[in-house]
This record gives structure tokens, sequence and C-alpha cells, in this order.
């Protein structure tokens, strides 16, 4: 086990590596086969009325002129030896691993991403409960019930749940429970767990339940899937047989074979969202990672894109390796195997 | 699905969403509306377009927190480092300048008063040496005396556009830097550079390169906001600037969240143009738009920082529902839109084809594309907006009698270029800007009217400039005769709003903000008007130059822009100022 452990985090690093590569690679050299000089890619990050000398100097302070190799190698020295820069009245070392500084803002990214990573954690975590709560529940029980009133109005609103953009439940939901209701707080306004757990929910009750909403409609449908093609197994007809409780054939034979691919996209989604909630906190005005990642993107500015790119794949990466000894836990025979 | 299908259901999930919204709400708690709603559906009746001309709900009430809410984020909040309108707007809250604009409604709203200074600037040496007297009493939020080098440092600071990249260039242009790059480059050496002096602790003398008659402007910008030299912080400074105005900073969440609480060492008798009503201000960063503007109909925001008020889903909202829209104000921009005509591509270098532009755009078509006369603008009948000091109405190509083009005219000018039937060229604009690319389109269609053909080819907005149409290599091989763009002022006045599109000195190979405009007599009118001292007379000389780049036919202007802004009802001392061209921070309060 532990020598898998080992490996797969000795891939992890390789991926990250090549995602670091190319993501650098996309913002320089495509901006450069178009004909964009150093200078040109440093005037995106002076006023809009700065001379020449302006854009010279700050090209040069950013490294523009250099190899892009050279660029790319500074980068990596700063992940392991970290960064000094002159932030005007002296020089402040960002330590090991430095993602370096925004060309826009001048702050550190990686404090930023640390700073914004509670929200979306806050977020992602909250919402997964939900979704996997009531899409599991939901899918199981519209299985067992198939084709029940309970069944067609489930798989119903899984499916509006799946189509609907968040955009659109998120900004609709606003307007009937915030505005029109009352029922939740101000969203927008972030408030820390640490600082005021009842506040902290109530303003994220919202994003979860959206959230959840579309994502429970998925899960919802693939329980309900497996559920449908576990329980006509032969070895549920024998639990049966053998006359063991339906609870226990439903839940200990029958959900708990069911729930390998529902772990495995569980774990993928989770990921995903734990590297941003891009359409979720951008339409809540969450400060997360996904907010972020979208004025990162916006402001072309590298630091903070990259540093953005590494963390969700390393959230991504871990994710799917801890589902992947989960698969053990939930899966006998995977353990054999 | 694609772009244009993405569009269209966020614009029904917002109209959607304001519609759901528009059936009622509740204000903000702790405001000081009666509880039944802040909205428009209660609060005192108001009058559609009342805040531009008169404070609306006028109170000296204390107490209660300014809500503000944005879409994004400052530039920066150090007043060092800042560019945006709305950005020097907020800055007036926890810092002074030595100079500012009167916190008034209407056009005294355009004159400068002392700020930190006793009087406007006194001017020596032909206009090249200004000095200022700062009041006595003034403090920085730690009690600290504020003194004339404490300005010096900030202005010297500001030089520095390695730490400090956002802000106007205006002093490293014009003040008589010699080698001097500012303090953190080269540390000690302030006392010893003497482009700003500081013969006492009360006065602060400038010097400048050549001669300038509208330096009052320069000290007006928030780089003269003193700034503690043991207090900076360089590209830090931004997470705490030191207060001299009513408020100071409590909280900066940087890209989240500000908090402005009173600042107790402000003294209000050395202050004329301020109050301190608020008990604290909180601004909100970083907020989704549409949802944003729901809120600020909802009366749970008080006021939208950004330079256009709100968005085109609530501008919808606001404008069809009576109740809505006597809450609103449509306030005229220091701004224009306009495409430039490149002389550099034939045949528009022959000033005839030029004119036949000129004379053949429907510019009544172009007014609708940017949102119609109230939330769009007023058709432009020259460059310079009439919101500008010193605005002299010109309208050299009919346009007043004739807002849907003169074919005729433009058939004669096309006669005179030597292309009676017309000619081909190209026409760019910005892809992610909906109202250019319709303005692309609806000058194909007029144009086409006698007989120029217009390509129409879009460029990515964030390289626009770098890459494409602000290139001139790249404009004139592309053969991009006609070029949509628009400037706003940095400060409503002719050097502030002119100099970077007309004068053809500031022509570079990339990232240009004057687009085609190349005439000697144009600039040597820039030069008169920035060497002249008084108003009047040069005010006179930049309604000149708008006059000859009219005659030029270098830009062909289409519409003179205007913003749709909300104020909610419990909103108190509201009013536009036309100088932001958007509700003056200042005076607001809720109570």
């Amino acid at each position: 086990m532990v020598t898998y452990i080992i490996r797969r985090l000795a891939a992890a690093v390789v991926l990250l590596f090549v995602v670091s590569i190319t993501t650098f690679a996309i913002f320089f050299l495509v901006p450069r086969l178009a004909g964009m000089s150093a200078d040109d890619l440093a005037s995106r990050y002076v006023s809009k009325a700065a001379n020449s000398q302006v854009i010279h100097d700050t090209a040069t302070r950013l490294g523009f002129y250099d190899p892009i190799l050279v660029q790319y190698g500074r980068f990596v020295k700063g992940l392991f030896l970290g960064v000094d820069r002159n932030y005007g009245p002296g020089i402040e070392h960002c330590p090991a691993p430095c993602l370096g500084y925004s060309y826009v803002t001048q702050n550190p990214v990686l404090p930023d991403l640390l700073d914004r990573l509670p929200v979306t954690l806050s977020l992602a975590l909250g919402a997964a409960v939900i979704w996997l709560v009531f899409g599991v529940a939901a899918g199981v029980v519209s299985a067992l019930r198939r084709g029940s009133v309970f069944d067609r109005i489930s798989m119903g609103v899984a499916l509006a749940g799946v189509s609907l953009p968040i955009f659109f439940t998120g900004i609709v939901s606003l307007a009937i429970f915030r505005d029109q209701l009352g029922l939740v707080g101000d969203v927008a306004d972030w408030v820390p767990f640490t600082q005021d757990p009842l506040t902290w929910a109530n303003n994220l009750s919202l994003p979860w339940i959206t959230l959840a909403f579309l994502y429970a409609a998925g899960y919802a449908r693939l329980t309900r899937a497996g559920m449908l093609e576990t329980m006509s197994e032969d070895y549920i007809r024998t639990a049966r047989a053998k006359g063991l409780p339906e609870r226990t054939v439903v839940l200990k034979h029958g959900l708990r074979a069911t729930l390998t691919p529902v772990l495995t996209i569980f774990g993928l989604d989770l990921g995903l969202l734990l590297g941003g909630a891009v359409l979720t906190e951008s339409t809540f005005s969450l400060p997360g990672i996904g907010k972020y990642a979208v004025d990162a993107i916006g402001n072309n500015d590298l630091p903070q894109v990259m540093g953005v790119t590494l963390v969700a794949a390393i959230f991504i990466i871990l994710a799917n390796l801890i589902v992947d000894l989960l698969y053990a836990v939930v899966d006998p025979r995977v353990r054999l195997a | 699905m694609n772009l244009r299908s993405t569009a269209s259901v966020l614009a029904v999930t917002a109209s959607l969403a304001l519609a759901v919204s528009a059936c009622g709400g509740g204000a903000k708690s702790g405001s000081s509306s009666s509880g039944s709603g802040g909205g428009a559906a209660a609060g005192p009746s108001s009058e559609y377009n009342a805040g531009v001309t008169q404070v609306v709900n006028p109170s000296d009430k204390t107490g209660g927190t300014l809500h503000m809410g944005m879409p994004g984020d400052f530039d920066s909040v150090d007043p060092g480092d800042m560019y945006y309108s709305y950005a020097w707007n907020f800055a007036r809250l926890y810092t002074r300048a030595l100079v500012m604009f009167k916190p008034v409604p209407g056009k005294e709203g355009l004159e400068l008063v002392p700020d930190l200074a006793e009087s406007l600037g006194k001017a020596s040496d032909g206009g090249k040496t200004w000095t200022y007297k700062l009041r006595p009493g003034l403090k920085f939020e730690d009690g600290s005396p504020v003194t004339s080098k404490d300005v010096k440092y900030a202005v010297a600071r500001s030089l520095d556009k390695d730490v400090l990249p956002s802000g106007p260039t205006y002093f490293n242009d014009w003040l008589d830097t010699g080698d001097y790059t500012g303090p953190y480059k080269m540390k000690g050496k302030l006392d010893d550079w003497k482009g700003i002096e500081t013969p006492d602790d009360q006065t602060i003398v400038f010097h400048l390169k050549k001669a300038y008659g509208g330096f009052d402007y320069f000290a007006m910008l928030p780089q003269t906001a003193p700034v503690p030299e043991a207090k900076d912080t360089g590209s830090k400074y931004k997470e705490h600037p030191v207060s001299t105005g009513p408020y100071m900073f409590q909280t900066h969440e940087l890209g989240k969240r500000i908090e402005l609480v009173k600042n107790p060492n402000w003294d209000p008798a050395t202050d004329p143009n301020r109050k301190q009503l608020n008990d604290s201000v909180e601004v909100l960063l970083g907020q989704n738009e549409d949802d944003l503007d729901q809120r600020l109909l909802s009366g749970k925001i008080d006021v939208k920082i950004n330079s256009t008020g709100v968005g085109a889903n609530a501008r919808k909202a606001v404008l069809t529902d009576p109740k809505r829209k006597q809450y609103a104000d449509s306030a005229a921009l220091a701004r224009t839109w306009f495409a430039n005509i490149n002389g550099d591509v034939p045949p528009l270098d022959n000033i005839h084809c030029r004119k036949a532009v000129e004379y053949a755009a429907d510019r009544s078509a172009i007014q609708g594309a940017y949102g119609g006369p109230v939330a769009g603008g007023d058709i432009a009948l020259s460059i310079m907006p009439p919101v500008m000091t010193g605005y002299q109405k010109i309208d050299p190509y009919g346009v007043e009698a004739h807002p849907t083009g003169d074919v005729d005219k433009a058939k004669q000018e096309l006669q005179a270029c030597g292309q009676p039937n017309g000619f081909s060229t190209s026409i760019s604009y910005r892809t992610e800007r909906a109202a250019e690319k319709q303005t692309a389109e609806a000058l194909q269609q007029s144009l086409d009217r006698v007989g120029i053909k217009l390509d129409i080819k879009p460029f990515p907005q964030g390289d626009y400039f770098k890459l494409y149409a602000g290139k001139p290599d790249f404009a004139k091989k592309n053969g991009l005769g006609i070029i949509v763009y628009g400037w706003g002022a940095d400060y409503p006045e002719g050097f502030g709003f002119f100099q970077q599109i007309v004068d053809s000195r500031i022509i570079r190979s990339a990232g240009n903000t004057n687009l085609s405009v190349k005439d000697p007599e144009v600039d040597k009118l820039i030069d008169k008007a920035a060497i002249e001292q008084d108003a009047t007379a040069r005010n006179q000389l930049w309604s000149q130059v708008d006059s000859k780049v009219m005659d030029d036919a270098y830009i062909l202007p289409y519409v003179w822009a205007r913003g749709l802004f909300y104020r909610p009802a419990t909103l108190k001392n509201a009013f536009i100022s036309q100088n932001w061209g958007m509700y003056e921070f200042l005076t607001l309060s809720t109570q």
C-alpha cells in the first residue's frame, strides 16, 4: 500500500510539472507567436497612459526580456528556494514554495490562495455532503420503487437539476429566498466559520443547496441505474433467500456495490470543486479560489493563473488518490485483487 | 451552447431575477427605512433625474453604515497608485489632496477648490513653478501633524512605476525630475531633489520642466495626498493607507471587503468640504454585477461603485417601471464614443474621403447601439463632451440637422476625393463589446449608401491596442481604415481629455491611445493651451483643438456617453457629480 501511494505521488509530481509547463507555454508562447513583444506583454500591467519608458521598465522588472526557459526556471526556483522581491522601501522574501507575485496586484500568490481556500472548502464540502446524502438516497429509493410517483418526480427533478445552469438557479434563488422571503443572509457577505458558525451556515446555505441541486441530480440518476442493475444480480437473490432483512440486502449488498462508481465520480467532482467552484462563486460573489481564477484569467495574470492551476491539479490528484484508497474499504473485491 | 445563446440565457436569467425581486424586497437591516422596504416599493417619493441637478434627500443626521458594493476591485486604494475615477472619488473619504473638485451638483462641481492647501496654486516663472501653502492643524489618523514634506514624499513615491504602476504619469512627465526616480530606488536623496521644494512645513513648491497653466488639476490628483515616510510600505501600502480624511481603514481584506471607520484625528475646522455623517463605510468587492444591481434595487446596498451605473438588465427594469425610475439619474459622462479614421490607409489619406465618412455615418443608429439617449448617450456633434469645462458647441458636419447622415454631402466629398463611386476599407472593433459590434454594422450599412464598403474585423479587447488597432504597422498593413474606440477624460478639462488621443507626438510602435490624429497644428495648439494660465483663454484653445481635429476628419464622434445610476430611497445627500460622472461618494449617508 505504501509503495502504491509513493508511486501515485511521484506520478502526481510529474503531472504537476506538465501542467505548469503547459500553462507557462500557453501564456508566453501564444502571444509571442501572435507577434507580441516583451513590451507589448508588459503594457498589460501598466496604467492606461504609461509612456514607453514605464513599459520598458515594467517588462524588465517582470523579466519578459529573458528567454522563456529562463523565466520558467525562475518560477521553478521560486517553488524550491523562494523569491526575493523589492516592494519599495525594502526587500521581502517569499518563502518556498513561492508561487510568485501577481503582475497586477503585486500580492504574493500563495497567501492569496490560502486566504481564499476556506471559502472554497466551505462551499465544496458543505454542498458535497448535501448532494451525496440526498442524491444517493433519492437514487436508492427511486430504484427500489421503480415506476412509482416518487421515482418519476425525483428523476424529473434530477433532470431539471442537471439541465439548469447554476447562474440561472443561483440568481433566481437569490431573488426568491433572500430578497423576497428573507430566509437566508447576504450570501456575498462572507463570514468565516471560526468567526460565527451560524451566520457562516446561514449565508452559505443557498450556494450549498444550489450547487448540491446540480450535482445531486447526477448522483441520483447514477445511483438509481447502479441499484437497478445490482438489485437484479444473483447474489442479491441469494441474500434474500438466506432470509436477510431487506434493509441489510439493500444497504449492505446492493448499495455497497453501487457506491464504487459513485465514489469515482465523487472524487473527481470534489477535486474539481476544491480547485475552484468558478460559476457558483461568481454567481454568489463568494471570494473563493474559483472567483480568484476568473479574475486572474481576466487580468492575464500568469502567476495567479499558474497558482490556481497547480492548486486545482493538486486537489484533483489528491481527491482521486483518496478515492482509490477508499475503493478497498467500500468494495472487498478490490481488496482481494 | 454557443456564445449568443449563453448571453441570451444570462440576460433572461438576470431579467427574471430582477422581475422577481421587483415584487418587493426589504431594506438592509439597520438602515433608516421604516422596515417595509427600502427599494422602489417604499420610502419617500422622488423624481427621475433629480440627482443630476440637486442634492436628493438632504440630511445632516449622523450614524449608520454606508453600504457600497462593486463588481470588481479598485486598481488600488493607495492614493499614489490609482487611475479610475471611482477610485479617486472613493479615495477622498480617507485622503485629502492639495486641491479638490467642489462636492456640489451641477456645473459648480467642475470648480477646483483648495483641500489641504489654503488656496489654489500660485504660479510663477511663467507657469513653471507652482506654490501651495498647507492649512494649519492638519493631522494623520495617528494624530501626527501633516507637513509639506509628507506631500513631497507622496508625489515622489508615485514617480516609481515599478512599485506603484497604476497611477497616471503626469508628474513623471511634467515635474523637473532630473535624474531622480523616487525614494525607493534613491534612498536618502529626497531632500537633494529640487523638483519639489519644501522651504517650511507649510509650503510646497513644484518645479516643472515646462510651463503648464492647469497645474491645479495635477494638484487635485490623489498622488498629492500626504504619505508619512515612516509608514510607507511601498506596494503594500494599499493594505492600510494612512488617513487624513474623515474616515480611516479599519479593515482591508484584499479583493473582498473594505471597512472604513471615523478618523478621530480629522478636524472639520480644517476641512470645509467634507462631513463625517456615517459611523462607518463598508465596501463589498468582487460582486456579481447582476446580483449587485438586484441588491441595489431592493435597497440592500446603498451605492454601486462603477463608472457606468446599473448593468443592461437592471437598466431595463429601472426604465420600464415608473416606481423604480423615480430613483434613477441619467448622468452625462466626460466620455465620447468615436471611431478613428486612419489616414495611413488610402484613400483615407485624402481629407475629402475622411469627410465623406463623417457625412455618411448614421449616428442615430449608433446611439441605439450604445443604449439609446437615456442610458447610452446623446448624439455627439464633436469630440469634446459637453459636460467638460469650457465646452463650446460646434457642429461642422451638420449632425444636429442630419443625425442619420447627409448622403448628398458625403457624395460631394467622394467626388472631391476622386472616388465618386466610393471605396473599400476595413473597420475594427473589440470583440467582447456588443455595442462596438453594432456600431461597426451600423457604419457598414450607412456608409454603403454612398458606396463605401466596410469589411468588419473584430479583435480581442485585451490586445486591441497592443497588437492590433493600436499598433500603427498592423493597422496599416491590414487596412484598418476605421477603428471603433472611445475615450473618457482623466479630469474634465481639455488637457485631461485631449492630450492622450490627439497629440501626434505620443504615438509609439504599439499600445497607442492616439490611433490616427497626426496634425502639427493640433500639436501646436496643445502646447499653447498647456502653458496658458488664464482659464478662459485655455478653454478657448481646447475648443479650437476640438474644432481642428473635427475639420481634419481624423475622428468620427458619434455618442457622448451617459450612465444610468440608481439611488435607493434610503440614500441621503445623493447627487451626480459632474466631475466624476457618478454619485459623489463624499456626501452620501443613510440617516
